[in-house]
């Protein structure tokens, strides 16, 4: 029994591994499906990955590669949240544009200290994407409404409104040029730079963000609550945990770290909200991350990391004759095959572990 | 719409005059079921199987249904009538099986069946002799309900006017075919359904109170199915065992995981629940293992009320008997208990009292002494009882002098 017992005592690790080992081999399967797809439209796989190395691997990149992940990070972890209560926030895209717009604009509002001025405007975007998540909070709870469905529309919604409140109210043209943006901030509301011109701090805010994530979702009481709402809402509300408002503070979380997706660009490098100068996407890209790191936090980074690493080569890519387009083929891929090896591969766990442990049991002598 | 063609105008003839252009959204539900039944003749069925096809009709409904079944056969079909209402079944079937425990009991022609006979066989002959108590029943009020109505909208609500108290020290056994009305009864009592009447807990009025607040003030709850409202099968043990408990097991707003998993093991010990340790998911569990830690994590929150619904279902005998030994125990340290089962070997085990539900209502109150399974079975499928010396109606319930 001594050994079974701290054998099992890692069982935890155990599946913990299993999840990472499968991941990894499901983005191995997903290389050589795309290397068949590389094959058939007449490229050299071996080609564009080796370009895809030579590129990713250069030491610029690499800081590319963390540039683009930031975002990523924090869009992840917004969908995650909601995945964790099977809510599927499908708006952090309308949730980090709105806020984008409202934070650049209400920073040019105010004058404070550096830090002050910084700490700031990532509240003010904090509180706007949770804002508009409220939207959606609200339907559902008061009027049962899918969240899936209301924050896809919510998506259209802001994208019409933020357009309408930019054009009408937030527009300014004092800097002239055809990119148009909101007023452009003061010194005091840039956020510094780690690597100059290459990576700014928000790297450091998204993965504090993750850090929070990991606490409040897998370490409070809260987020206990909040799990075990997503794992068996029957039990959870039969043991008193009030299933609306759960709902309610997920998806609120959720908006307020999706409210941050679009800073490393407003507070690092446009200095401004602008059509052309904040990117849009990041939303959705979240989502593929979010699936793709298992909702984890550690899985969440290394997603991120790794999306960002294959957005950071693309642009090399066309210029050497390797289509750019086979990164955004590999990623998705890559999300599927993972998703399902993983999934797969828990379930076999799942299956000898029950098995294994009801043998011991069986060989096990118990009074009954 | 296409119109009907000869065989279905012929189903037509089935004493049914339903106009053919009408929403089934815009018929009622004995008209719906009229639908469903035409349904499946009109695919060529000749078996039909009913499974308690009577729940949800009025009594005219039920004597036109009976009628038409009646014409089915004389054309040849056959029918299987599932149910658990004894006049319903004698009325309208050439032959009665009798199940129990997932066995056929006996065969029997109805005009060669007394009720009562089938009554028995329902529930069984050879039902234990109630277990003596040792100490009285308080004389506090733990659990009081009165005029529980569930509010649902549209259709009959499964608990209507429920009434009773439990006692400190005392088990009240809800006794009744499964579906009438018990899980229903408890998810009001809980507040996890809307319903009118008063919830009394320790003499606190908990009717407008959320279930964490009535969990707080005393309740706790041994649910009817464990995978579905007791147990998060893919999280590990200490994890289930923290579920309603987690704020006992928290501090600064963390959960503090060594004293959450010390208090799994106590379960695990105290329960004696077979497992490799703490760590395992759920689903690795047998059944009654998973049972015991779903029993250990509500007694072990020192409950003044315990509302156990069917707390040994699936489960083998040892698990079985240790877990009414847990029940009986906590009833012997002054615990009130509401013990919900279809299981009469386990009400008769265990009860103080025994309550009937038929239809979402009490339909009548035994003490364990008087309860022989003619009586049970006569009460749980309905019907009335001429033996008036050994049955108190309970209040507000006509079931004994409607004779």
């Amino acid at each position: 029994m001594k050994s079974g017992s701290l054998r099992n005592a890692f069982s935890g690790a155990r599946s913990s591994l299993v999840a990472l080992g499968s991941s990894i081999g499901g983005i191995f399967i997903a290389l050589i499906i795309c290397a068949g797809l590389l094959l058939i439209t007449g490229k050299d796989p071996l080609r564009a990955y080796s370009k895809i190395l030579e590129t990713g691997l250069d030491g610029q990149k690499l800081l590319e590669m963390l540039k683009r992940a930031t975002p990523l990070m924090l869009s992840a972890t917004a969908v995650a949240v909601g995945f964790k209560l099977n809510l599927f926030n499908i708006g952090v895209e309308g949730q980090y544009l709105f806020a984008a717009l409202i934070a650049a604009e209400m920073g040019t509002h105010v004058s404070l200290p550096a830090p002050v001025h910084v700490a700031f405007i990532l509240l003010v975007a904090m509180v706007a994407g949770a804002a508009w998540a409220s939207i959606a909070a609200l339907l559902k709870v008061v009027r049962g409404v899918n969240e899936v469905i209301s924050t896809i529309m919510l998506n259209f919604i802001a994208l019409s409104f933020i357009q309408w409140l930019f054009e009408n109210f937030f527009r300014d043209d004092s800097d002239g040029g055809l990119n148009v943006k909101t007023t452009v901030l003061a010194r005091s509301a840039r956020m510094p730079d780690l690597v100059a011109g290459r990576l700014n701090a928000m790297f450091l805010v998204a993965l504090l963000a993750v850090a929070v994530y990991w606490v409040v979702i897998f370490k409070s009481r809260f987020g206990f609550q909040l799990r075990a709402s997503g794992l068996n809402p029957n039990a959870a509300r039969t043991s008193g945990i009030p299933a609306k408002r759960m709902a309610v503070t997920a998806l609120l979380i959720s908006g307020s770290i999706a409210g941050l997706v679009a800073m490393p660009y407003v507070l690092g490098e446009a200095f401004a909200y602008g059509p052309n100068a904040t990117p849009t996407q990041l939303g959705f890209a979240g989502i593929a991350v979010a699936l793709l790191g298992r909702n984890h936090p550690v899985g969440i980074i290394g997603a991120a990391l790794l999306f960002g690493f294959l957005d950071s080569t693309s642009a090399e890519l066309q210029l050497s004759g390797v289509p750019s387009s086979i990164v955004k083929v590999i990623q998705a891929i890559i999300v599927l095959t993972v998703v399902i090896v993983n999934e797969a591969s828990m379930r076999m766990f799942n299956k000898r572990t029950a098995e294994r442990t009801a043998a011991k049991l069986k060989t096990a002598s118990f009074p009954i | 719409m296409a119109r009907p063609d000869g065989r279905f105008r012929r189903l037509l003839l089935l004493g049914t005059n339903i106009d053919l252009d009408l929403k089934v959204s815009e018929l009622g539900v004995g008209q719906r079921q009229r639908v469903e039944i035409l349904k499946v003749l009109y695919r060529g069925a000749n078996i039909l199987i009913l499974d308690e096809p009577t729940a949800v009709l009025v009594p005219q409904e039920v004597d036109e249904l009976f009628i038409n079944l009646r014409q089915l056969v004389t054309q040849g079909a056959t029918v299987l009538f599932i149910s658990h209402k004894l006049d319903e079944v004698l009325a309208v079937s050439d032959r009665i099986t009798v199940m129990r425990h997932g066995t056929t009991v006996a065969t029997v022609v109805p005009s060669e069946v007394h009720r009562l006979t089938l009554a028995e066989l329902m529930v069984g002959s050879d039902l234990p002799a109630p277990t003596a108590r040792v100490i009285a029943i308080g004389k506090n009020e733990r659990l009081v309900v009165r005029d529980l109505t569930l509010i649902v909208e549209g259709k009959k609500s499964p608990v209507q006017n429920v009434s009773f108290a439990v006692y400190e020290g005392e088990i009240v056994g809800i006794a009744g075919v499964e579906g009438n009305g018990q899980f229903e009864l408890c998810a009001a009592i809980l507040g996890l359904e809307k319903s009118t009447g008063v919830v009394e807990v320790c003499g606190r009025d908990m009717t407008h109170s959320s279930t964490r607040e009535r969990l707080d003030a005393g309740i706790a709850y041994i649910p009817f199915d464990r995978h579905r409202e007791g147990l998060m099968l893919n999280s590990s043990l200490w994890e289930n065992a923290l579920l309603g408990r987690e704020e006992r097991f928290s501090h600064a707003l963390l959960i503090n995981r060594s004293a959450a998993k010390q208090a799994c093991r106590e379960i695990i010990e105290r329960f004696d629940v077979m497992t490799p340790s703490d760590t395992v998911p759920a689903f690795v569990l047998s059944g009654g293992n998973q049972q015991k830690l779903v029993v250990g994590r509500s007694l072990s929150v020192g409950p003044s009320v315990l509302i156990a619904a069917h707390p040994t279902r699936g489960i083998d005998v040892g698990a079985q008997a240790a877990i009414w030994d847990e029940i009986r125990i906590a009833r012997d340290n002054g615990m009130a208990v509401l013990l919900v089962s279809a299981d009469l070997e386990e009400i008769l085990a265990l009860s103080d009292r025994i309550l009937i539900i038929f239809d979402g209502r009490i339909s009548a109150e035994l003490a364990p002494e008087d309860a022989d399974p003619q009586i049970l079975g006569t009460f749980m499928t309905g019907g009335r009882v001429s033996l008036l010396t050994m049955v108190k109606p309970a209040v507000g319930v006509s079931a004994a002098q409607d004779l």
